[in-house]
Order: C-alpha cells, then structure tokens, then sequence
C-alpha cells in the first residue's frame, strides 16, 4: 500500500482523499434513503475485493461465494440468538466456518486438478448442498428463516450492532476501505505476484518455484473468510436470514458483477463497479416500486444487460480506462 | 569434475510410443552439455522429467547428490534447476520486468530486492529498454530472451533452455553465445537442446545425440559429429 500510495500522483491523491472525505462527511447531509444505497455500495465494494483477490488475482473462478457469505451470516446471528453470544464475538467464529468451507472446496478443487469451469460448477455445488443442508437444520429455524428480535437485552445496542442505519453507514464504509488497503497491500507483495503469476501460467508459475496449490489455497483462506466477515454484516443489517436467498446462486453472483464492470484483478475496479452499478439498480429498483410495477426479476435483467453494455465496450473494465481519462498513472492496478 | 546431474536408464513412454527409452548421461559441475536429435526424439520429454513436468516411468535422475526423479516442478526448481519452455510461457498479461521478478521472488520476499536482479539480467539480455512492455507485445526472439531471463532468475545452478535459439537471426544467435557463455563463466553449468549446430559447436564440450527416444552418441562435439550414425539418422544430407 505504502507503495502503491507512494507512486500515485498528487491527482490519485487529491481523488482518493476527497472521495473519502465525501463518504465520511455524507450521512450530515444524506437522507435515510441515500445513506441504505451507500451502504449497499460499500457492501458491494467489499465483497466485491473478496471475491477479485480469488478470481482477479489469483486466477480462480468461484460462482459460490455466497457459501461464505451465507456461513458467516448463519453463524454469527445464530451465536446470537441461540446464546446470546454477540456479533463482534460471533464474527471470530464466523470466519473460520466459511474460511474451513473455503479449504475444503478449494482442497477437493485442486487437489483432483478440477481447473477452470468444473472448479467454478463445484463452487456452486457446494453453496447448493449447504442451502438444502440449511433448509432442514431445525436449530436455525430450517426454511422458514432465522430472525434477529429486536426487543431482547441488549439487542439495540452498538456493540451487539443493534445501532440504527449509521451504525451500518460507517461499519460499511469501513470494511469497504479495508478492503481496498489489505488488497492494494497484497497486490504489492511477493504473495500477490504469486497469484498474478498463477493466474497467469500455472506451469510456468511451478518453474519458478511456486508451490501453485498452497498460492490457491492462501487466496481460497483470505477470500472466504473477508467474505464471512461480510456475512455477518448481511445477517445483522437485515436481521433475517432464509436459505433460499442468502445460500441462492443469485447472491453469488450479484456479488461479483462489481469487479467485473470495474475492471478484474484491479485494485480500484470492485470499488468503481460498486459505486456505477448498485445505485443504478437501487434507483430501477424505486422507480418501478413507484410505478407500482412488481417484477422481482427486473433488477437482475438489468444488471445482465448493464454487464454486457459495459463488457462490449471496455473489456478490461470501466477502472482502466477511467484512470487513464482522469490521468491517474498505474491505471493497470 | 563431479556430475551435477545423473541421469541413469531414463525412460517415459506415452501408451505405446516409448518417447524416452533408458537414457544415460552426467552433466558435469561448470561444464555446457548439448542434447540433439531429430525432432520428436524425446528431447523435451527428457527435459520436462528433468524439470519435473512430468514423471519418469522408469529411472533416476540425481542433482547435486540428491534423487529428484518425480519430485513437482517447484521444488526442484527450488533446489536449483531453472528452465525455459520450448512453446514460450511468458506470464502473458504482466510487463516484462515483473514477469523476471516474479522469478527472482523464488530467492527472496523483498521485491525491492528482486526488482534490483530483475533489472540486472534483464541488462544482461538487452531486456532492459522493454521493461516496461507487457509480455504478449514481445515479438518471438524476445520472449525466447525473456524465458531465459526469467528462468535466470532465480539463480540456478544447473539451466536447462530448450530451443532458445530456434527462429533467431545469425547476428542474434551470436549474441545468445555470447551471453550463454559469459553465465557460464560464473559458474552456471548449462545443458541446452538446440537445433542450430552453429550454436552447439561453439557452446558445448559434450554433446548427447537422441534418436526415437534412444541415445545413439555421445562425447566431445569432435567425436560425435563424425559418428556416422550421427550423421545418418540427424545430420543427414546438410552434413554430407
Ligand atoms: N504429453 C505428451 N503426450 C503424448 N505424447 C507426447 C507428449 N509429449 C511428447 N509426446 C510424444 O513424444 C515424442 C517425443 O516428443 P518430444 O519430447 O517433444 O520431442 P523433441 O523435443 O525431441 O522434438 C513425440 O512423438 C511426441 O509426439
Ligand atoms: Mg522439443
């Protein structure tokens, strides 16, 4: 990071701090309404570099992510309703379940040399077999969903993330920002080399030395549990959880069109993806709500045409290009 | 002189097809061992076993006192043997200075470090002012510079190149010479499979000649040249 900051230009510099400074400062004059769309963008953001360290960087495609998201959420708001043991507990506990599904997902993937399209249908198997799974584990309330009460002890309060949408505004904000400074931070290591290097040519990845598997495997073990992290925010911020939707193959692959549109394997592009598409479809979203329109699949046309817009137009992502319009140098990280 | 590398009744054969059959040969400690034949004699099978791209079937094969036979690719590139890829393997989207750095990562986690010998040989091969290209804009002889390059990198003992000179102008090849013999000079023992005889007369001091997987001779470029089963199933009418 320190590096990648150090040879920005002052331009970078002057961009990034005022769009932090704007997203800090948003909530004094942002309405309740502004502000759940922000949240959105920076939960977006943040799943977003989860899902790009794997797929961006180290070359892997998953289209079950939604296992660590579901996992995660499914662990930390069960320790929450059934021992009352809170979220910010809960989330040490959380992330190494998804992290364990992420290894053994990984292990079976490229132990057995599963590559390309067969390691992303095995991703979704998985995510399909712990849905059925969820759907008829009792203890978490099987397919009639978990709910978070609002009226036990304790529940409102911050620490038990019980807080209203600001807590949540800047919970978001500050995964989000996390995330891009642990990535940037990866990208400038030997480890994040690697993973180019993997992605790249794995033949010529093992000649140089690199233990191809383990580089996986260590992006497998990041992604997943980031990914869980986000889970548990998923489970507390909308405080009900039901198989059929957070475990659904629309979850997962919701969560990877930001990193595509922005630019995969960019540093910026899941940040850039995240702030162009999800207000868009939250703002379809109202207008048809508004119209009174009731087309639940709507949204998801939407962001299928929107990727093949964008796709066709700038195959490398809107990132690349972006930076090279602004004069930002690096416009390939 | 000891043998940095054994290779003792190497054999590897695909369903029926025998590509490698027994194979001897040592490559001493300093020394450029040259390995020719025809094409499909079994030259890259035997590097790719060498390098452990592939396991043998049959056979030995020792480096510096130790059995590596069947080892994976990383860890005997990790114990010192570098290669390059006769169809180039550059890492395709990254510039050609990372591409070499991420070579020299396999000796160290500095990047600063691996930036600085990264900047080193890619001077030593003329690599230098392209630096900054991104591996795919590389025309041919450029990436075949850029396998060695890499390979280099991480600061082999024993290199093994395969065909680097294949395609190459005869001012370029004089150049590769050049430099292969100047690595040598510091101690890089070299085993190369080379077509262009220009090349392996002025590099090597022992050269092994496959033949349908089979070592048909071996010896100093003088003896094995005038060998006239040499000369019959490879060299052929150009020698004649
Ligand atoms: N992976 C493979 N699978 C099947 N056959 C192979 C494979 N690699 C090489 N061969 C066969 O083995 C023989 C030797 O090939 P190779 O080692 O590439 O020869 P050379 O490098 O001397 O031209 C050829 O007949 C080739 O078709
Ligand atoms: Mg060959």
């Amino acid at each position: 990071m320190t590096n990648i900051w150090y040879h920005t230009n002052w331009r970078g510099k002057a961009i990034c701090l005022l769009l932090l400074l704007a997203f800090v400062a948003a909530p004094i004059v942002a309405d309740r309404y502004l502000l759940s769309v922000l949240i959105l963008v920076f939960y977006f953001a943040y799943l977003g570099h989860a899902w790009n360290l794997l797929m961006g960087f180290a070359g892997q495609l998953s289209l079950g992510h939604a296992l660590y998201l579901g996992l995660g959420a499914y662990t930390a708001t069960a320790l929450w309703t059934l021992f009352g043991v809170g979220p910010w507990i809960g989330v040490f506990i959380a992330i190494p379940v998804a992290a364990a599904a992420g290894m053994l997902v990984g292990w079976l993937g490229w132990r057995f040399a599963i590559e390309g399209v067969y390691f992303a249908l095995l991703t979704i198997a998985f995510a399909e077999f712990t849905r059925i799974g969820f759907d008829h584990l009792g203890i978490t309330g099987a397919s009639a969903g978990l709910f978070l009460s609002v009226s036990s002890e304790g529940a409102d309060k911050w620490w038990n993330l019980g807080g209203g949408p600001l807590l949540y505004y800047y919970i978001s904000l500050i995964l989000a920002v996390a995330a891009t400074v642990l990535v940037a931070g990866l990208r400038q290591s030997s480890l994040g080399y690697r993973w180019l290097a993997v992605r790249e040519d794995p033949e010529a990845a093992q000649a140089v030395g690199i233990n191809i598997f383990r580089a996986r495997m260590i992006a497998m073990l990041i992604s997943s549990s980031m990914t869980a992290v986000g889970g548990v925010f998923y489970g507390f911020y909308y405080r009900n959880l039901f198989p059929s939707q957070v475990f659904d193959i629309g979850r997962s692959i919701e969560l990877i069109l930001a990193p595509i549109i922005g630019g995969l394997g960019t540093i910026f592009g899941p940040v850039v993806g995240a702030i162009i598409l999800t207000p868009l479809g939250e703002g379809l979203t109202g207008l048809m709500q508004s119209l009174g329109i009731n087309a639940p699949g709507a949204k998801l046309i939407f962001y299928g045409i929107m990727l093949m817009i964008i796709i066709s137009l700038r195959p490398d992502g809107v990132w690349p290009w972006l930076a090279r319009q602004m004069g930002l140098n690096g416009s390939r990280k | 002189m000891t043998a940095l590398l054994s290779v003792r009744d190497l054999s590897k054969h695909f369903r029926g097809l025998a590509a490698v059959s027994r194979v001897n040969f040592d490559v001493n400690s300093g020394e450029i061992f040259a390995i020719i034949g025809p094409n499909g004699a079994g030259k890259t099978t035997l590097f790719n076993m060498i390098a452990g791209a592939m396991p043998p079937n049959g056979g030995t094969i020792t480096f510096a006192g130790e059995q590596i036979g069947g080892l994976r690719s990383d860890e005997i590139a990790r114990r010192g043997i570098g290669r390059t890829f006769q169809v180039v393997k550059p890492f395709p989207a990254l510039t050609v200075e990372d591409n070499v750095v991420i070579g020299a990562l396999m000796r160290t986690n500095s990047l600063s470090d691996a930036r600085t010998t990264a900047s080193e040989i890619l001077t030593k091969l003329d690599l230098i002012a392209k630096r900054d290209q991104i591996a795919s804009s590389l025309t041919l002889p450029d990436r075949k510079r850029l396998e060695v390059a890499r390979a280099l990198a991480t600061k082999p003992k024993l290199l093994l190149l395969d065909e680097v000179m294949a395609g190459l102008r005869p001012t370029e090849t004089d150049r590769i010479v050049a430099i292969l013999r100047d690595l040598n000079k510091t101690g890089l023992t070299i085993l190369l499979i080379e077509h262009v005889m220009r090349a392996v007369t002025a590099l090597a001091s022992r050269i092994l000649v496959l033949h349908h997987g089979a070592a048909i001779a071996q010896g100093t470029p003088e003896h094995v040249l005038r060998d006239p089963a040499v000369i019959e199933s490879y060299l052929g009418a150009e020698a004649l």
